[in-house]
Formats: structure tokens, C-alpha cells, sequence
């Protein structure tokens, strides 16, 4: 049952989807093409009905990220009102473009009206203001209600114009109290344009505008919190026309500030926003200077600017043909391809600069390096997204894949010439694990900011890393692991570096690790900094940091207090939280079993299922997971719309699907499974004994022992299964596995294509977790039949919505890998499909699957928490193990 | 007479099932529909199932009492296609607001008659032509219709229910949303011209297809973006779904709306044979089911439903708790 909703004010508007602007929005682009007052080319386009090709300025807006798309036809030589209905009816044919919601710009409000009626989005109306009083005003704004409309005022009156800080504020506030009072406008429909008025016109009274703007901006956000500001931002650089390095320089400098005063959106040339960061510094500096109106006496910073403008003039860009980047230099070339991972021209751009310049290293220290450098900055920045990031690193490879004979060749000739600078990062997934995924992302991340990787792969020995590293004199070592055994291989690594008195940092990373176990137990073992890093982003941070003397120093010493502060934390936690595991037992959960029929399984017994379709899987397919390993914050679907994500997620997705088309056709993969079931019975306790062929077979579970409120049990798995007094249950188990994908992430890695390899990494695991979805859909309506009438979606599937459960072997109801050893001799997945252990009993192949089956109504999962060591030497009795042993698997949940 | 907003606070409401299912019951012939004062018309009206609300008003206020009986707490006009753009099918546009008034008066009658307390929803169909569709695939900027002439239609049809006593507008079976924007357009110009209170706007959409989308493309919340500036007492889902397929729809709706909402699907997916077989206790059980995840505030059925699925879906529905208002924030929230 659900909770009430909570519903916020935001500004919500429509195309064919939603946009909601959120606090965390930021700043929507509204995109300014189509606009014929301000593009020539689409003025030419609408005067002469080329409404085919005015479409495509509109989709170019889009794709170049326009939130918002602003549509002005206010031309003497036009029909507005006609054109603007032409072109809306035409857009909206358009899925591509209608996606985003409308601004229907103009300053006739009958062309403002045509442009509504086409619409069946929520539309921002561009404008309506105060400037013919208050009775048109309030008409006109009505009208906008009925067709439900957001609306921006222009802060303009009887008067004229507001210029100045104070007139944009008091019209906004007026125009606030009629929307609000007399039409009951919602605030956030509301939005202000105080005005953007050129500066740098030579005029002294033109000086302070950017600041007025601002400054209102600031004030009309702190009086009326719910309404938005807008702006047209090109009219500030009005006195630069033709100067567009100058004007994309004020655009993003005045933004910048604008911004932060709580400016919420802005019509802007989509494609061509110059980020802030990257403006050359004197022309910031001079920009700054003439918007915030600073050192500007006498027009002094005017003046200054006005010169520097000339001095860029000639070098105006002409990027405006998308093929215009290929006349550029050879440098600016591998720079354009890098950043746009474009790897059609990379082996020719490649071969021209290993002919330009002395050495073929040069070309990976020079024009490479420097490219992946802007690369890492933007991703750094947030300016670009990992699977672009993945792409740069495509083109990379490439190229130095193209350079690597030369080199190899250079090095015969002279053994001097091949020693690189490059700092070196030596990456591993320790003993035991298989699992490299997250591993591989750093690797690439890394390997664009300029270091040398060396990555050992998988399944690593401490042995085998270490003296590598010291042979390779590692700067650096990376260590990953995704299951819990991989934990104590890492305390291992750190043991093993002090005894061999190494001086290089340790980095932890994985799905399993801690910022509190490496605080706890690692980073105790080495003194030369351990450092867990979270993801694949933060670690460029981090390992530039260790890099640059001072800065580690630094680093180490903080993470050293902040670490000492979780140990403390740790041991202050104490057990006074649990209750002694008799107790648990005592509150174990009962279910009503003496009116409970068990569903009799189909067989008992296991039963192999071979060569199962893969188009059927790809049905059950959960992507939330596999956007999650690419960084990507935010549920499925709503990913692929997201604002800042949206896009890349959506071509992500799309090369996902493409390569599963693939997979399919050509048989990449084999999904096989086992599945068995058998009559179970339990002791009240935490053993449940299964009756098979062989003999009983007990299962070991283990308790919860959280002290919890009056009333809550303290769970165990072995409390789903019926007491032996009361009856005889069932239970089952199942392994599944991918086979095939290996050979394809091998051909990819050995294409340098990471990107592709990652890929197919990642849709392996996402065909086996769907591989396990289908298998126990297919299980509670057919194997065991127990809900024969289910009929769920992906969606419910995903989130549980069945009944029964899947709990797997080291994972949180049952985090204990040793029992895997059970399940798998039960259904002799080894024998039967392939999958094998490794000594920390991960599986392989990594795209491997195993758990129990418990079919009660009642079942669910739950994570076990910390258990006290009187319930571990109980539980190392019940398995036959020695202490040390049980200790040893268990520690993750050991308080 | 209670307001609908109070009971909406207390209970669940059901909305009656299909007229046009009922109506084919009657198995009527051309003489039936034409009755006495059509009886020269110059072209078919079989299939007018409109016209009957003056030629055979007694099975139309019948079937709402069937509905009434069953424990429909609101029952709909007969006006689906009450507009001078539908009626433009039969040559009857001039008949458009007549068949309004006449439709609304049908409907009290039956509550009249019932003796329940009950309310009547003026029902604005979709109509046949559609704002953001062109009907020319050659031509994908042609529009069969202006939205000038479609505010007009909808204009009339409001006129028409208000002058014959509706209590709630219900804009339903929206699959273009541009055309119900035209329906809140004219809605809310009548009010506005007339100085009158505005009557409660029901707003009821459509998802046509597997993709989640309505037959102009939006998503469901794209949708819910774009219509509600009419403010509406709730707003829902109904036709084309089965309660079976319209169910993530409706849970998804009930976190998004700030307003009521209400459910009101097909009797199933057609079979093979193009007839709803969903038995009655089926259909309730699924509306059961999203009243007990407290999705809803009003359920009832579309095509294929009658008044045995409609009594079904209020036994089942009985005495469950309504899914409450949203709270909504008056502030929004800071980010770090």
C-alpha cells in the first residue's frame, strides 16, 4: 500500500514527455534558431517555405541539447501567424523534436495565440508584459491560462522598458500580485525576463546592465522563491555582431554569474555554449570586467575588451559545417576526434602526425595526450559522460594502436627512445574474483587522463601483483573485488606490501568494498596510504593527487584522520545491539503452517534446461543495473530523459540493443540452467534438512541477531521452511550461467575496442539475472506451479512483486559462499553446465547466477546484519568447520 | 445535494459502465432510432446512438437506472458524440445542443426516478477529427480541423449540458490531447463569459498501446502536464485497456496527480472475435486490488462493461479507503 504522495511547485511543461525544472535542473537552454529575428538562415528558410529543411534547425537545437525550443516568426515580410502554423503543425510530426516542450515567442500576441492552438503540450509563452496596462495585460494573460500555458513577463510598463535594478524588480513584483490575485496564476507559472540589454556599447549608462540584471535576478528570486527567470541572452553582446569568440565569451561569463543569482533558463544557441572554464583567461578576466562592470571608469574595461575583440577577429571560428573540423590542423584534428570519439579518420590523422612530428612517441605525448587532457577535464567538470569518455578512449587506442609498430620499431633501434613518462597505475581484480567491470571503467578513465595502465586482469594472486608492480615500478596499485571473500584477499595485499617494504599507495575499489572495512581492516595493515575510492570518476582525483608530492602528503593525511574516526566509530558501535543468538532463535517468525498446504513441485529432483532462447531473455531484462554501471544516477526509463544524462543514456542504450540484436542472431551466448527441487523440512532453528536421492542434506542458515522492537522477529531463511513436526515443505535451488561471452570480450580487448568490450561484459550479466528471472517465473507457474495464475510485468518482476523468493549464497540473507559448495553439489551445476568455483567460490563464468528457491506466500528477503560470535561458533558446529574457517567467511557480517 | 467533493473525501465512486453496450441490447432498427419527428429525415440514422436521447428517451434513462441500481454514484451523459463535428456523420450539426440538453435531462430523470443520491457527468467525447494528427500522411501539416472550430464544437456542447444540469464536465477518451485542451479552452470560456461558478472538469485519457503513450504521442505525464491548468477534480484513465494492462498507467498516475483519480477500463482486450468476455467478477477483482493500493477515488467500466460488472466493481470497492489527496508543498526544496 502506498504512503501519500508529496507533490512539489516546480514548473512543469510538456512536449511529447515532461520536463519538470528542479532545483537540481540548474539551467535549461532554451534553443534560439528558430527564430527568424535572430537566424538568417531560418528566416531564408521560412521566407522560401522550406519548412522541411526549418525542421532541421529545430532538430539540430535539439540534438544539441535545447531543453526548450524557442519559435519566433515575427518578420515584416511574413505571415506570422501563418507561418507559425504551418511550421508548429509540421513539428509536431516530428517525434524527435516534439519531445521537448515550446516557447512560442513573439511580440504580436495573436501570432503567440496561432502558435498555442497547435500545441498540445504545455507551452512557455515569450511574452506578455505591463507595457498597454494592466487591462490588456491581464487579458491576454487569461487567455494564456485557458490554453494552460507557462508564461514569461517582460519587465517592461506604461513607462517603458525596465533598465535598472530597482523598475525590473517593482514591475515583476506588480505583475506577480495581478497573476497571483486576480487570475489565481500558480507562481511557478510565472516567469521573469528582467531584460538583458547590450553592454559595451560606449555608452556609460549602458555599463551597469549586467549587473542590474543580475542583481534583480537575485532580489526577484529571494521575494517570490517559486517563479523562474529567464533571459535572452545574445542581446548583451550586441556590440560585438560578428565576433563570435567574443560573444560566446560574455554569454558564458555573464551566464555563469546570472546563474548563480538563480537565473533558471535562457534562450542560447544550443550548440554553441563556450563553457565558462574554457574562455582564455585574459578574455574571461576582460569579460568579467565589463558585465560585472568592475575597473570600468571612463569605460576603461570597455575599452579593453573592444580591443582584445580585435585581435580575435581574424580567427573567427567556422565550425558551422559539420565537416568544417577535417581543414584544421592535424593537432586539432586528433583533439576533435578524441573529444568527439570519432574513429573514421583517426588511422590517417594518425599517420599524418607521425610523419609531422620526430618520434612516434611525440604523437602520443604531444597532440594525444594533450586531447585525452581536455577529455578528462570535461569529464572531471561533469561536461562529459562516461560512455562518451569510452568512446574517446576508443579512438585512442586506435591511434596508438597505429603508432605501436613504429615505436616497437624505434625501440629495436635505439632501446633509450622507448622510455615513456607516463606515470604507471597497475590495476588487478584480486585472487578469487572474477569480476572486472568496474575495474576496466577506472582503467579507461585513468588511461584518458595520461597514466599508464598496466591491468593483470582478473583472479590475481598477491604474489603475482606485487612483484609486477615492483618489476614495473607501479606508481601506483588498484585493487577490485565485487564478493565479500575478495575483501580479506585486499587485507592480504596491504600485509604483503609492508613485509615487502613497498611505498606506494594501495586504491580499493568494488562493489563490495567500504569506505569503513578499508578504514577498519585494511588500511591498518599499510602505512603508505590505503585509499578506498568510490568510482571510476573519483579516481583521477585521487590518483592525481598521490602524484604531486605536496598534495599527497595532504591527501594521506586527511584520509588518515577521517579513517581513524571511522575506527573509532567502529569500536564505539560496540554489540549492544545484539541479542545472544538463543534468544533470536527464540524470536524467530512464525508462520501459520497447520493451515498451510505445501505446493507439491512438478518433479523432485534436478532437471538440466539447455540452449534457452535469448530473445525470450532479453524480455526480462532489468536495465536499471546496467546503467548503474556506467555512472549513470537515476531510474530506468527515466534515464534515458534525464536532462544532463538523457541523451548519452539514450545512444548507450541504443548500442545495447543493437549489439543484443547481434548477440541473438549470431548466437553469441548459451544461457543454460539447472534447477532442482526436494522435500525440506526444518528444526525450528537454522537447519534445514533436504531429502534427496543421496541422503538428507542439511542447509545452514544463519539469524539475524539485530535487537529489534517488541514484536519483530529475527530472521532466518530456514524460518520459511516448515518445522519437521508440522509437516513436509519443499524447497529448491538453481544455477544459471551465460556461456559464449568470453571469446567476444577477448576480440574486443584485442581490437582495443573497450568500449564494445565493456558492452558485452555488462549485457552478459544482465542476460543471466534475466536468465534467473525467466527460470523462476517459469518455476513458480510450471516447475513447482505454486502460482500457476501469476501474470506480472518486467517492471513487477524486477521489483519483487512475486511470490517467493531467490536468495543467493553470499549475498545479504544468506552471505555465507560456503553453502554454495552445497548447492552446487545438489545440482551438479559443475557437471551439468559448466559453471566452476574458484577458491573464494566466486563463479565461473563471471555471467553466473545461483540460489535457493522458498515458494511460502509469506517469504522475503531481508539482509542479515551483524551477527555476535556466540551464533558463529554455533554455526561453525552445525557446518563441521573450525572456527578460524567460519571466521574467516563470515567476517563481513561479524560484529 | 451533497457535493461530489465530500464524498470523494469519504469513499470510493463508481462511474457507470457503457452506454453503447447496453444500447446494442435493444437491438434497435432505423425506425427506432428515426422515431416520430425524424421519421423523413433525408439519411440513415441507425448507429446515432445520440439521437435517442430525444427519440427514445425512455432506454436511455432505462439504462441509466440499470447503472443507478448496479451502485453507480455518477452516471455519464449520452453525448459522445454530441457535437457538431461528429453529428456532421448524420447531417444532425444542428441538432447539437438539443442533444445535450436533452442527454443531461435523460440522466436526472433516472436519478429522479432512482430515488439515490447521485451525480450527473456531462460527457465530452473526442471527436472524429483530431488537432495534432493530419489525417494525410503525405501531408503531415494539414489539419481536418481548426482548433477554433473544434473550441466552437465543444462551446456548444457546454451550453448544452450546463442548460440541461449536469453536475460535473467530463472531458473523456482523450487519445489527441490538443483536442482536449480545446475542451478546457471552451470550458473554460463559458465560465469565464458567463460569470457563473465553473462546474467540477473531470479529465479522462487514453494510453492506446503497449508504448505507454496516447495516440498523439505524449507520455502519461506529458499528458497530465498539458491538461491540467483546467484544474480538474480528478483525472484518470479509461478505454482502451483492460484493468489488467491499464494498471502500471493508473499506479503511476496516482503518484503524479495533485488532484482525485479515477480508473475506468475496457471489460478486458477484445478477443478474437472483437466482443469483451472479462467476467464481471473479474473486473472487479482488479479494481479491488488498486483501491487496496489506494490508486484510485473513482472506478467504473468503458466498452464491454454492464451493469453486472458495474454492481461487481462497487461491492468490491465498498467500504475501502480512497486514495488520499497528495500533499502539496507549498515550497520546493533546496539542494545542496
Amino acid at each position: 500500500m502506498q504512503e501519500s504522495v508529496t507533490i512539489f511547485p516546480f514548473l512543469r511543461l510538456s512536449g511529447l514527455e515532461p520536463l519538470v525544472i528542479r532545483p537540481e535542473t540548474n539551467f535549461v537552454n532554451v534553443g534560439e534558431r528558430t527564430n527568424v529575428t535572430g537566424s538568417k538562415k531560418f528566416a531564408r528558410l521560412i521566407r522560401e517555405n522550406k519548412y522541411e529543411e526549418a525542421l532541421s534547425v529545430a532538430r539540430q537545437q535539439v540534438e544539441s541539447g535545447a531543453q526548450v525550443l524557442d519559435v519566433n516568426m515575427d518578420d515584416a515580410l511574413l505571415d506570422g501567424m501563418a507561418a507559425m502554423t504551418t511550421f508548429l503543425n509540421l513539428l509536431q510530426s516530428e517525434p524527435d523534436i516534439a519531445r521537448i516542450p515550446l516557447m512560442i515567442d513573439s511580440s504580436k500576441f495573436e501570432i503567440i495565440e496561432a502558435g498555442l492552438k497547435c500545441v498540445q503540450g504545455k507551452c512557455i509563452v515569450n511574452s506578455i508584459s505591463l507595457k498597454e496596462g494592466e487591462e490588456k495585460f491581464l487579458q491576454q494573460a487569461e487567455i494564456c491560462q485557458r490554453f494552460g500555458a507557462a508564461v514569461i513577463v517582460m519587465a517592461f510598463d506604461e513607462k517603458g522598458q525596465a533598465d535598472t535594478m530597482q523598475r525590473k524588480v517593482e514591475i515583476s513584483e506588480r505583475a506577480y500580485t495581478l497573476l497571483t490575485t486576480r487570475l489565481g496564476y500558480d507562481p511557478q507559472d510565472i516567469i521573469f525576463d528582467p531584460n538583458v540589454f547590450a553592454v559595451a556599447t560606449g555608452l556609460e549608462e549602458h555599463n551597469n546592465y549586467g549587473v542590474d540584471f543580475i542583481e534583480a535576478t537575485r532580489l526577484i528570486k529571494q521575494k517570490m522563491p517559486l517563479t523562474k527567470v529567464s533571459g535572452g541572452v545574445s542581446n548583451l553582446s550586441f556590440s560585438f555582431r560578428g565576433n563570435e569568440p567574443v560573444r560566446e565569451a560574455m554569454h558564458a561569463v555573464f551566464l555563469f554569474h546570472a546563474i548563480k543569482a538563480g537565473m533558471d533558463m535562457g534562450i542560447v544557441n544550443a550548440g554553441q555554449l563556450a563553457v565558462y572554464d574554457e574562455i582564455e583567461p585574459e578574455l574571461r578576466q576582460l569579460c568579467e570586467d565589463v558585465i560585472l562592470n568592475r575597473n570600468n571608469d571612463n569605460n576603461e574595461a570597455t575599452e579593453k575588451l573592444i580591443r582584445f575583440a580585435e585581435t580575435v577577429k581574424a580567427k573567427d571560428k567556422t565550425e558551422e559545417k559539420n565537416e568544417a573540423w577535417r581543414s584544421t590542423s592535424v593537432e586539432e584534428r586528433l583533439k576533435h576526434a578524441l573529444i568527439n570519439g570519432i574513429t573514421e579518420y583517426i588511422d590517417t590523422d594518425t599517420e599524418e602526425a607521425r610523419n609531422k612530428y620526430p618520434r612516434p612517441l611525440d604523437v602520443i605525448e604531444g597532440p594525444l595526450m594533450a586531447g585525452m587532457n581536455v577529455v578528462g577535464d570535461l569529464f572531471g567538470a561533469g561536461k562529459m559522460f562516461l560512455p562518451q569518455v569510452v568512446k574517446s578512449a576508443r579512438v585512442m587506442k586506435k591511434s596508438v594502436a597505429w603508432l605501436t609498430p613504429f615505436i616497437e620499431e624505434e625501440k629495436k633501434n635505439n632501446p633509450l627512445a622507448s622510455q615513456g613518462s607516463a606515470p604507471k597505475v597497475l590495476l588487478a581484480t584480486v585472487k578469487g574474483d572474477v569480476h572486472d567491470i568496474g575495474k576496466n571503467i577506472v582503467g579507461v578513465v585513468l588511461g584518458c587522463n595520461g597514466y599508464e595502465i598496466i591491468d593483470m586482469g582478473v583472479m590475481v594472486p598477491t604474489d603475482k601483483i606485487l612483484d609486477k608492480a615492483e618489476q614495473e615500478k607501479a606508481d601506483i596499485i588498484g585493487l577490485s573485488g565485487l564478493i565479500t571473500p575478495s575483501l580479506d584477499e585486499m587485507v592480504h595485499v596491504a600485509h604483503e606490501m609492508k613485509r615487502r617494504g613497498m611505498k606506494q599507495p594501495l586504491l580499493i575499489g568494488g562493489a563490495t568494498t567500504s569506505r569503513m572495512h578499508t578504514a577498519v581492516k585494511i588500511a591498518p595493515q599499510y602505512e603508505h596510504g590505503v585509499l578506498h575510492v568510490l568510482d571510476a570518476s573519483r579516481s583521477v582525483t585521487v590518483v592525481s593527487s598521490l602524484l604531486n608530492k605536496e598534495q599527497r602528503k595532504e591527501l594521506l593525511q586527511q584520509t588518515q584522520t577521517e579513517y581513524e574516526g571511522l575506527q573509532q566509530q567502529f569500536l564505539n558501535k560496540g554489540k549492544k545491539n545484539l541479542i545472544p543468538y538463543a534468544e533470536a532463535v527464540v524470536t524467530k517468525e512464525y508462520f501459520d503452517w497447520k493451515n498451510y498446504r505445501p505446493v507439491t513441485p512438478s518433479f523432485t529432483g534436478t532437471r538440466v534446461l539447455k540452449n534457452i532462447d535469448l530473445a525470450t531473455l532479453a524480455r526480462y531484462i532489468d536495465w536499471g543495473p546496467f546503467f548503474i554501471a556506467w555512472e549513470m544516477p537515476g531510474r530506468y526509463p527515466a534515464v534515458l530523459s534525464d536532462p544532463i544524462f538523457g541523451q548519452e543514456a539514450t545512444r548507450l542504450f541504443n548500442d545495447a540493443n543493437t549489439l543484443i540484436k547481434k548477440i541473438i542472431a549470431e548466437h553469441w551466448f548459451q544461457a543454460d540452467g539447472v534447477i532442482g527441487f526436494w522435500p525440506a523440512t526444518s528444526n525450528n532453528a537454522d537447519t534445514i534438512t533436504l531429502q534427496t536421492e543421496q541422503g538428507e542434506v542439511k542447509i545452514e542458515s544463519l539469524r539475524q541477531q539485530l535487537k529489534k522492537a517488541i514484536g519483530q522477529p529475527n530472521f532466518s531463511l530456514a524460518d520459511f521452511i516448515c518445522p519437521a513436526e508440522l509437516g513436509t515443505d519443499y524447497m529448491g535451488s538453481f544455477a544459471v550461467t551465460i556461456h559464449g561471452a568470453k571469446k567476444y570480450i577477448d576480440r574486443f580487448a584485442a581490437e582495443q575496442d573497450e568500449y564494445n568490450k565493456i558492452l558485452v561484459q555488462l549485457l552478459a550479466d544482465r542476460f543471466v539475472e534475466a536468465f534467473a528471472e525467466y527460470l523462476h517465473e517459469q518455476v513458480r507457474k510450471e516447475y513447482w506451479g505454486y502460482a500457476q495464475q501469476e501474470s506480472l510485468s518486467n517492471e513487477e518482476l524486477i521489483t519483487e512483486k512475486y511470490q517467493g523468493i531467490r536468495p543467493a549464497p553470499g549475498y545479504p540473507a544468506c552471505p555465507d559462499h560456503t553453502e554454495k559448495l552445497k548447492l552446487f553439489s545438489l545440482l551438479q551445476a559443475t557437471e551439468t553446465i559448466g559453471i566452476t568455483l574458484t577458491e573464494s567460490l566466486a563463479m565461473n563464468p563471471p555471467a553466473s547466477v545461483c540460489g535457493w528457491y522458498f515458494s511460502h506466500p509469506d517469504s522475503h528477503y531481508f539482509g542479515l546484519g551483524k551477527i555476535d560470535r556466540d551464533q558463529l561458533k554455533d554455526y561453525a558446529k552445525r557446518k563441521g568447520m573450525s572456527l578460524e574457517e567460519a571466521d574467516k567467511w563470515l567476517r563481513p557480517v561479524l560484529e | 445535494m451533497k457535493r461530489i467533493e465530500e464524498s470523494l473525501q469519504q469513499r470510493i465512486l463508481v462511474i457507470d459502465g457503457a452506454m453503447g453496450t447496453m444500447i446494442q441490447r435493444h437491438k434497435l432498427s432505423e425506425a427506432d432510432y428515426r422515431g416520430e419527428r425524424f421519421k423523413d429525415w433525408h439519411c440513415d440514422v441507425k448507429g446515432n446512438n445520440d439521437l435517442l436521447n430525444i427519440t427514445q428517451p425512455e432506454i436511455i434513462i432505462g439504462i441509466h437506472q440499470q447503472y443507478l441500481d448496479a451502485g453507480a454514484d455518477i452516471i455519464e451523459t449520452n453525448t459522445f458524440s454530441s457535437t457538431t463535428i461528429a453529428m456532421a456523420d448524420y447531417e444532425m450539426q444542428s441538432l447539437a445542443k438539443e442533444l445535450n440538453v436533452a442527454a443531461a435531462r435523460c440522466a436526472r430523470e433516472a436519478i429522479a426516478r432512482s430515488g439515490k443520491t447521485a451525480w450527473v457527468a456531462g460527457a465530452f467525447g473526442p471527436l472524429n477529427k483530431t488537432l495534432s494528427l493530419s489525417p494525410d500522411v503525405n501531408n503531415p501539416g494539414f489539419r481536418a480541423v481548426t482548433f477554433d472550430e473544434v473550441v466552437a464544437a465543444y462551446y456548444e456542447q457546454v451550453v448544452g449540458l450546463v442548460e440541461g444540469g449536469v453536475d460535473i464536465l467530463l472531458i473523456e477518451t482523450i487519445f489527441d490531447t490538443l483536442n482536449a485542451k480545446a475542451a478546457i479552452y471552451a470550458i473554460k470560456k463559458y465560465f469565464h463569459e458567463q460569470q457563473r461558478e465553473p462546474l467540477p472538469i473531470m479529465i479522462s485519457g487514453t494510453i492506446t498501446d503497449a508504448s505507454g503513450r496516447t495516440l498523439s504521442g505524449q507520455t502519461l505525464e506529458a499528458f497530465y502536464t498539458s491538461v491540467m491548468h483546467a484544474r480538474p477534480l480528478c483525472i484518470g484513465l479509461n478505454c482502451a485497456l483492460g484493468a489488467k494492462e491499464m494498471r502500471p498507467y493508473i499506479e503511476e498516475l496516482s503518484q503524479l496527480a495533485s488532484c482525485y483519480v479515477s480508473a475506468y477500463p475496457n471489460a478486458g482486450l477484445p478477443n478474437a472475435m472483437g466482443e469483451y468476455d472479462e467476467r464481471p467478477e473479474d473486473t472487479g477483482h482488479y479494481l479491488e486490488e488498486w483501491a487496496r493500493e489506494k490508486f484510485v477515488n473513482i472506478v467504473g467500466g468503458c466498452c464491454g462493461t454492464t451493469p453486472d460488472h458495474i454492481r461487481h466493481i462497487a461491492e468490491h470497492v465498498k467500504g475501502l479507503t480512497p486514495r488520499p489527496l497528495p500533499h502539496v508543498e507549498k515550497t520546493i526544496p533546496v539542494t545542496a
